[in-house]
């Protein structure tokens, strides 16, 4: 592999306009397979939810899973797509032995939605538009593992084996138009976009969109062209981008790798490459050396899809809040800046805070227990916040008892991390590791008096009206108490032994 | 028990619902001329001895514990190998699978499984259905029993053999484009390819899934209609099956009747290609049908002319992608894996080692035919050829009840004859094809031999989709009319084998 | 219609996965020709206003309900695989794509 020497974003983006293309694959939470009855659970045995159809066995024929329809009209209305009054499936031929019939059963001109947009909300709080091609149904691929090679990688493996378990998942393909204007803003603009869909996939209740276990998989076509000029350039296509955070790195890289060829005279080729995690790079794939000939046609063995318009309008009136119209109405509610709301999003908070709330915890607090340790520890881990064992109502009891001062800020830290230690819910944890607010007004007395005898010349100061030096004492009196004194009542009593007005 | 052969399904199924003979010694007596005569014939891929006789004695106890029997309980079938059998050999006449052993059961296998019908095996067939002599079979030819040198008609010969050699009453075809009629045509016998929809498809190994239709192969029009019953009906498993009742096939097979019918006559099925001998009957039939009260009406079906081409483009392009999966993976034939050879390459050694040439041809035709660039000109139009022929019929029906014409143009050909002349072997097509484009239902029966070969000849009816009963009325007042005419069923003029 | 060169059947062939053998490259060349010669007819209809027939019947909507059904035992998918191991089937080594 030969070192790409990057031009700097900034003279990339002098120089250059970047167009984008983005195509997301979405896994649908259906029970059943697209085509088949075969069970989608995750965590089963190897081959054992497959079928004559999910396997391709010969003589096998397959039959629409209706709520995969379902979703895909509802994930079109909620991309603001027309939905097509008459639409087929169509077969996608080409060979890979992940790919049981060595077709995909998918759609080609007559996707199911079409001609839609979604409006992303940047940082800064700006409406940005991204305007949609299509969706349309298709089907996933089975699961290959590679042995005799470097851990699990293609290249050098002597052979692989196939688990069909996978094969035949319901998959909507939501492909953007040519995103243009987003300018040095493109990477940002390629994340907002997908943590957005993620969100939309994720109120529509059709999936769970958890992109670290490729529910959510997103690929990132991008090219440049001379800024100022029309004509697109020759597009990379970097596949299977699996975080938010790498579709922003993946669109900055190759903007400065194409800026790089480009500026040096040299063409981009179009071809396929891949994201690396490790140090957000992309290499080279597949070159399409002749334009890939899948030959589709209408799949014959599968009759055409006519959604009905009263259907089609039931399912409109039943579409749930929109996300970004319930971001703004959470925002507001919440009395924060757009561009706190938009790190909770993309920290995947939005619906962990609401539930804390819902469960009786303030927002502020809510907000600053998610956003600061829960976030902290889930980073620390590499999972997705939701993924934390621990729930809104237990973190909403952490904040009652700070509220009603049973627990003070440092307490409620070690409660959580009991509860995420397994040791049980948060008054458990309390409880077993004995972590109540000394609020004792005789012994925090009796702290008090010692801590003012040991250190008469501080107190000597405060009682001069050195107010200030009061948090010597407190820090000492905590330290008698192994912290679980409340301080500020500490405060109080240190003021009021010395006869200082607080 | 040499006469029990000689038997139809339903005389069959009455002596033994009858307890004048038992299923098991019916089936005994169908192996035993198995056995006697199919090392000469080859209708036969598969025997499955044990299985039929545990299915007949399955039979015969039910009728000892004094249950109800269905109208074929008891009844041995030739089902042709294209149907999966769980646990039962499934080559579908290809190299490429030979051995495979299917995990499930075709619907219609269990259809007939359900029915207490015995299934005696698997039947002779050009691979993949691709053919109209069953000489494209993996496995050697099936030769025709009223000449052992001249093919049985395809792809499903091996199940029209079966019948005209007396193995078996009642057999399973299917019909791409004619695989039912044609054999049933060179081998006197009948075969029905119902409307498209009509017999579920799940379990049929696909070869061109608009234009497969399973359907009955019997002797007589009757027998037929009872095993179509069975056979039809809705099935969730098949997208493409008809969600309605099954036309009334048994009844209008047991009222056989043209009285004041309108029958047409399509004016593109004769001229250059037809064989003088089987205009020579057609036109003996159509003066037969007039006889018997039928009014006939000439008919102009100019799309008809471009029948031919259309399917020989969609059909192969279907089976282009169909026959894809068989890929050395998962099932079948695997060939040079040697552990140097990638997966591509192993593919790409055993499809070449396990399919034969027709198979072959088909797939690069079907994969030129979908290419970028040629699609409009070849699938595109193609299919658009399909809809005019689907307009000529429904225009066709607005004046006429039924169309009929000879099956095919000739009779039997001797074996090797057109084996590598692909386009001289696609005319057998000719007459059948345009039904299998538009869906709709046809039979072929029996309408006399051809003077100069003394070979069957075959008359083909054709009704509207889902007017499936309608062939059964009019084939049956045909058969008994020419029967009558004949002095017996045109079969026993089959020299002995 | 243009003939069918040695070339296209070869490019065919590999669209198709097929291995074939320089003699059969030639033999089908020659047949492939004369079926296309032939079938191209169709292409008298190109321009015709006519919708194009997928499906013989007039069906729409045939769909299931979103309920799990038995699947087949891993024993039984595995039955006729080529080879396998830890249950998964066993196939050589896949190129290209990572
Ligand atoms: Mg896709
Ligand atoms: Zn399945």
């Amino acid at each position: 592999m030969t070192v790409t020497d990057l031009v700097s974003y900034e003279d990339a983006l002098a120089t250059y306009d970047p167009v984008m293309g983005l195509e997301v694959h979405v896994e649908l939470g259906t029970n059943t397979k697209m085509f088949c009855g075969c069970s989608t659970a995750l965590g089963a045995d190897a081959n054992s939810q497959t079928c004559p159809t999910c396997l391709g066995l010969p003589g096998s024929l397959p039959v629409v899973n209706a709520t995969g329809v379902e979703s895909a009209v509802k994930i079109g209305l909620a991309l603001n797509c027309s939905i097509a009054e008459w639409c087929r499936f169509a077969r996608k031929n080409y060979f890979y032995p992940d790919m049981p019939k060595n077709f995909q059963t998918s759609q080609y001109d007559e996707p199911i939605a079409f001609d839609g947009y979604l409006d992303v909300q940047l940082e800064d709080g700006e409406i940005f538009r991204v305007h949609i091609e299509r969706a349309h149904m298709e089907e996933d691929t089975g699961k290959s593992t590679h042995i005799g090679g470097a851990t699990g990688r293609i290249h050098g493996a002597r052979h692989s084996l196939l688990d069909y378990n996978r094969a035949g998942i319901p998959l909507i393909e939501i492909v953007t138009k040519p995103i243009e204007g987003a300018g040095e803003r493109a990477p940002e603009v390629a994340k907002a976009y997908v943590a957005e869909l993620r969100e939309l996939i994720k109120a529509l209740d059709v999936s769970e969109a958890r992109m670290e276990q490729g529910q959510m998989r997103c690929d990132v076509n991008l090219s440049l062209r001379p800024k100022g000029t029309e004509k697109f350039g020759t597009r990379s296509e970097t596949k299977n981008v699996n975080s938010l955070r790498s579709v922003e790195r993946a669109a900055r890289f190759e903007i400065q790798r194409h800026a790089a060829v480009l500026s040096s005279g040299g063409t981009i080729i179009q071809e396929t490459r891949h994201f690396h995690e490790e140090d957000g790079s992309t290499t080279s794939g597949r070159i399409k050396e002749e334009a890939e000939d899948y030959r589709y046609f209408p799949e014959p063995d599968l009759v055409p899809v006519a959604p009905s318009r009263e259907w089609v309008e039931e399912l409109r009136a039943a579409l749930p809040e929109l996300p970004r119209v319930r971001r703004n109405r959470l925002r507001e509610e919440w009395g924060i800046s757009a561009h706190d709301m938009q790190s909770i999003l993309n920290a995947g908070a939005v619906d962990l805070i609401t539930a804390t709330v819902d469960a009786g915890a303030d927002s502020a607090s809510a907000r600053k227990w998610w956003m600061g340790e829960l976030a902290r520890r889930a980073n620390e881990d590499g999972i997705e916040l939701a993924a934390l064992p621990i729930t809104p109502e237990q973190v909403a009891r952490v904040a009652a008892l700070v509220a009603d001062g049973s627990l003070n800020d440092k307490l409620a830290r070690q409660t959580i991390e009991g509860v995420l230690a397994g040791e049980g819910d948060p008054d458990t944890v309390v409880e077993k590791r004995g972590l109540k607010v000394v609020s004792d007004e005789g012994a925090l007395g009796t702290a008090v008096d010692e801590a003012i005898a040991a250190n008469a010349a501080i107190a000597d100061k405060i009682r001069g009206g050195k107010v200030a030096a009061a948090g010597a004492l407190v820090g000492a009196v905590m330290k008698a108490t192994r912290g679980q004194a409340d301080a500020a009542r500490v405060r109080e009593l240190i003021l009021e032994k010395l006869g200082v007005e607080g | 028990m040499a006469d029990l052969i000689k038997l139809t399904a339903a005389e069959i199924a009455a002596k033994i619902a009858a307890g004048e003979v038992t299923a098991v010694e019916v089936t005994e007596a169908h192996l035993a001329r198995i056995e006697a005569v199919d090392e000469k014939v080859h209708a036969f891929l598969h025997v499955d001895r044990e299985g039929a006789l545990a299915q007949a004695r399955a039979v015969d106890e039910k009728k000892a514990r004094g249950e109800k029997l269905g109208p074929l309980a008891g009844v041995p079938l030739a089902l042709k190998d294209i149907f999966t059998t769980e646990g039962i050999p499934t080559t579908v006449g290809s190299k490429i699978l030979e051995g495979w052993l299917p995990p499930y059961d075709a619907t219609l296998t269990k259809k007939l499984k359900a029915a207490d019908v015995v299934i005696l095996g698997k039947t002779n067939m050009d691979e993949f259905a691709m053919g109209s002599s069953t000489e494209n079979s993996a496995y050697g030819p099936t030769g025709n029993p009223w000449d052992l040198t001249k093919i049985p008609g395809g792809s499903g010969g091996g199940s029209s053999a079966a019948l005209a050699s007396y193995e078996a009453p009642l057999a399973i075809g299917t019909d791409t484009g004619g695989s039912i009629r044609q054999p049933a045509s060179v081998t006197g016998t009948v075969g029905v390819k119902p409307t498209y929809g009509g017999v579920s498809r799940y379990g049929m190994v696909a070869f061109s899934s608009s234009l497969d239709q399973g359907g009955p192969c019997a002797r007589t029009v009757l027998d037929a209609a009872l095993l179509h019953e069975v056979i039809a009906g809705h099935d969730p498993l098949d997208s493409t099956s008809i969600d309605a009742p099954v036309p009334p096939v048994v009844e209008a097979a047991r009222n056989g009747s043209v009285e004041g019918m309108r029958v047409g006559v399509v004016k593109q099925f004769r001229g250059e290609g037809y064989q003088a001998g089987v205009i020579q009957r057609f036109d003996e039939s159509v003066a037969l049908l007039k006889e018997l009260g039928a009014e006939i009406v000439e008919l102009d079906c100019p799309s008809f002319d471009l029948a031919l081409s259309a399917y020989y483009l969609i059909a192969p392009s279907e089976c282009s992608s169909n026959l894809a999966r068989f890929d050395a993976m998962r099932y079948g034939l695997r060939v040079g894996d040697d552990g140097s050879k990638s997966a591509e390459d192993v593919t790409a050694l055993t499809r070449e080692a396990g399919f034969g040439p027709e198979v072959k041809r088909r797939i690069m035709l079907g994969t030129y035919a979908l290419s970028s660039g040629y699609y409009d000109a070849y699938y595109g139009s193609a299919q658009k050829v399909r809809t005019l022929i689907t307009r000529d019929f429904e225009k066709a029906f607005e004046q006429v009840d039924v169309i009929v014409s000879p099956t095919t143009p000739t009779t039997a050909f001797p074996i090797g004859e057109r084996a590598d002349d692909p386009m001289a072997m696609y005319l057998a097509d000719l007459c059948t094809i345009p039904t299998n484009l538009a869906g709709n239902a046809a039979m072929s029966l029996p309408c006399g031999l051809a003077p100069e070969d003394g070979m069957p000849v075959g008359l083909q009816i054709i009704a509207p989709a889902m007017a499936d009963d309608r062939l059964y009325k009019v084939g049956a007042a045909v058969e008994a009319a020419f029967t009558a005419a004949w002095g017996h069923p045109l079969l026993e003029e089959a020299p002995a084998l | 219609m243009p003939g069918i060169t040695r070339e296209e059947v070869a490019h065919l062939a590999r669209l198709a996965r097929l291995e074939l053998k320089a003699e059969e490259l030639d033999h089908f060349a020659g047949q492939l020709d004369d079926i296309i010669g032939a079938v191209a007819r169709v292409s008298e209809v190109a321009d015709q206003d006519v919708p194009p027939t997928s499906h013989p019947l007039p069906l729409t909507n045939v769909m299931r309900p979103d309920e799990v059904r038995p699947s087949l035992t891993p024993e039984q998918a595995l039955s006729g695989a080529p080879a396998q191991e830890q249950q998964r089937f066993k196939v050589p080594q896949i190129l290209g794509e990572e």
